[in-house]
């Protein structure tokens, strides 16, 4: 299974690598959000930096939701759907690979967003070890539940639009959760942030062992 | 709607009531009026919320109903998954639905309460807010349901949100508290936990039982309309094949 993944993760990446749709859309996206957050709250610095942990994770999940209709409206090209059914590939294997390539594209974006936030809403990084671990796993998290929402909700005109309805409401411990860590992390929250992080590490657990335990059945059927 | 089913099938309902429904449905509109009739007559108003307690005795039987709705919802959508069956799939949507119902009607007059009993209709509380959560993850799940597909696909595919969705309620719900328990004033909650008795429990406990017989009663007509749709088009199909070769054959089907 796990050769599986690294088989579909590398196929993605390479595939992104090439047509650059991260680094040329996705990325200049978040710097338009990170600048409109500053416009919408009167670029008050003080008030940005103390909102710059949900903040930061709203713009997460909005890239999220791009790049997961992204991951999956490839798959639909070229009757690639039917050709990963038709290969021996295992399909836990398969869902572990989409959420291994998107878990990197979306480190990627954070990383990039970071550095946006330092710079445009002078926030001081600290508590490394938190955010480290708290990005790794929400971010494990939001890939998981991407890419079991994926299939059935990207890649086909009519459904584009259903992604977001359904993929948001269930990020929302997500949000809640890195959001509050990462509070604690950079000093303005009340404690609890390895709490957080574990609350993440159970939703990330939770969707991955679901993906894995059903996405045969999604692959055959949709 | 029986005679627009030619051919109903051996197993399941043939049209959208039976004598148990309309009794039941007799059962529960008489229901509704007596506890309209305690809510709002007998039961006086509380000593601390006033005439506001009233709305109590809608707000917890539907969200009891609408939890029980999604639970069952879960259990039907395993149960589609396991044995690919078609009876569970149209009860787990008829259980969605009136469980959408429900907690909307939730939100709505808790939204109500608040603002009598807090001064704002929404307060950020723990149990609001994975409910207004929760709705919405339905409200996604009804929309998978109304995709275009076949039924079979759309079977499997809203079974796994189902099955989604009810995974996520523990951790949205203790998510949610422990993020309502940093920001919530704990003088507001204060407010609260009326002490029920007499009457009143009897009028709060008579509406639970009440609006868990209208969600039964609710889910069996919404299942009976959903499988006799289903039937219409699979017979609506099967009749337009026919159609065709008659066509090809010039042999009169049916008509």
């Amino acid at each position: 299974m796990v050769h599986d993944a690294l088989i579909i993760a590398g196929k993605d990446l390479r595939l992104e690598a090439r047509s650059r749709v991260a680094l040329n859309q996705v990325l200049p996206f978040v710097l338009a959000v990170v600048l409109l957050f500053g416009f919408a709250l009167d670029a008050d610095t003080a008030l940005l930096r103390r909102a710059t942990s949900g903040l930061f994770w709203v713009t997460v999940l909005f890239s999220a939701v791009i790049m997961v209709q992204r991951s999956f409206a490839i798959e639909r090209q070229d009757g690639v759907t039917d050709a990963l059914r038709l290969s021996s590939l295992s399909p836990g294997g398969i869902f572990l690979g989409k959420v291994v390539s998107l878990f990197c594209q979306l480190i990627v974006v954070e990383v990039v967003l970071g550095l946006c936030v330092v710079v445009f809403y002078d926030v001081t990084l600290s508590g490394g070890a938190l955010l480290a671990v708290v990005s790794v796993v929400a971010t494990l998290g939001i890939a998981a539940a991407g890419s079991l929402y994926g299939p059935l909700a990207a890649g086909l005109r009519n459904r584009d639009t259903l992604l977001p309805l359904l993929l948001l409401p269930v990020l929302a411990p997500i949000l809640l959760g890195a959001s509050r860590a990462f509070e604690t992390a950079l000093g303005r929250g009340v404690g609890g942030g390895w709490q957080w992080a574990a609350m993440l590490g159970i939703f990330a657990a939770v969707y991955l062992a679901l993906g894995v335990a059903v996405w045969g059945t999604l692959l055959e059927e949709t | 709607m029986t005679e627009s089913v030619p051919a109903p099938p051996a197993v399941g309902p043939t049209s959208t009531s039976s004598r148990g429904t309309r009794v039941l449905g007799a059962v529960c509109l008489v229901g509704l009026a007596v506890t309209g009739l305690y809510a709002f007559v007998v039961t006086g108003p509380d000593v601390r919320l006033g005439n506001s307690v009233r709305i109590m005795y809608v707000h917890v039987p539907t969200v009891t109903a609408a939890y029980c709705l999604m639970i069952a919802n879960a259990g039907f959508s395993i149960y589609t998954l396991w044995k690919k069956s078609t009876f569970a799939d149209l009860a787990a949507h008829a259980c969605a639905e009136v469980g959408v119902v429900m907690l909307g009607l939730t939100l709505v007059v808790g939204a109500i309460w608040g603002r009598m009993t807090w001064g704002a209709f929404w307060v950020w509380d723990a149990r609001l807010t994975t409910t207004a959560l929760l709705f919405l993850m339905y409200v996604g799940y009804l929309a998978v349901r109304g995709l275009p597909a076949p039924p079979r696909v759309r079977a499997t595919r809203s079974a796994i949100v189902g099955i989604a969705a009810a995974c996520l309620i523990p951790v949205v719900h203790k998510s949610v508290e422990w993020w309502a328990s940093l920001h919530q004033n704990e003088t507001v909650l204060g407010k609260v936990n009326p002490n029920i008795e007499g009457n009143q429990y009897f009028t709060l406990m008579l509406s639970m039982v009440v609006f868990a017989l209208v969600a039964v009663w609710l889910t069996i007509h919404r299942f009976r309309v959903l499988w006799l749709t289903e039937q219409l088009d699979e017979v609506g199909v099967d009749a337009a094949i026919d159609e065709r070769r008659a066509e090809h054959t010039g042999v009169e089907v049916g008509r």
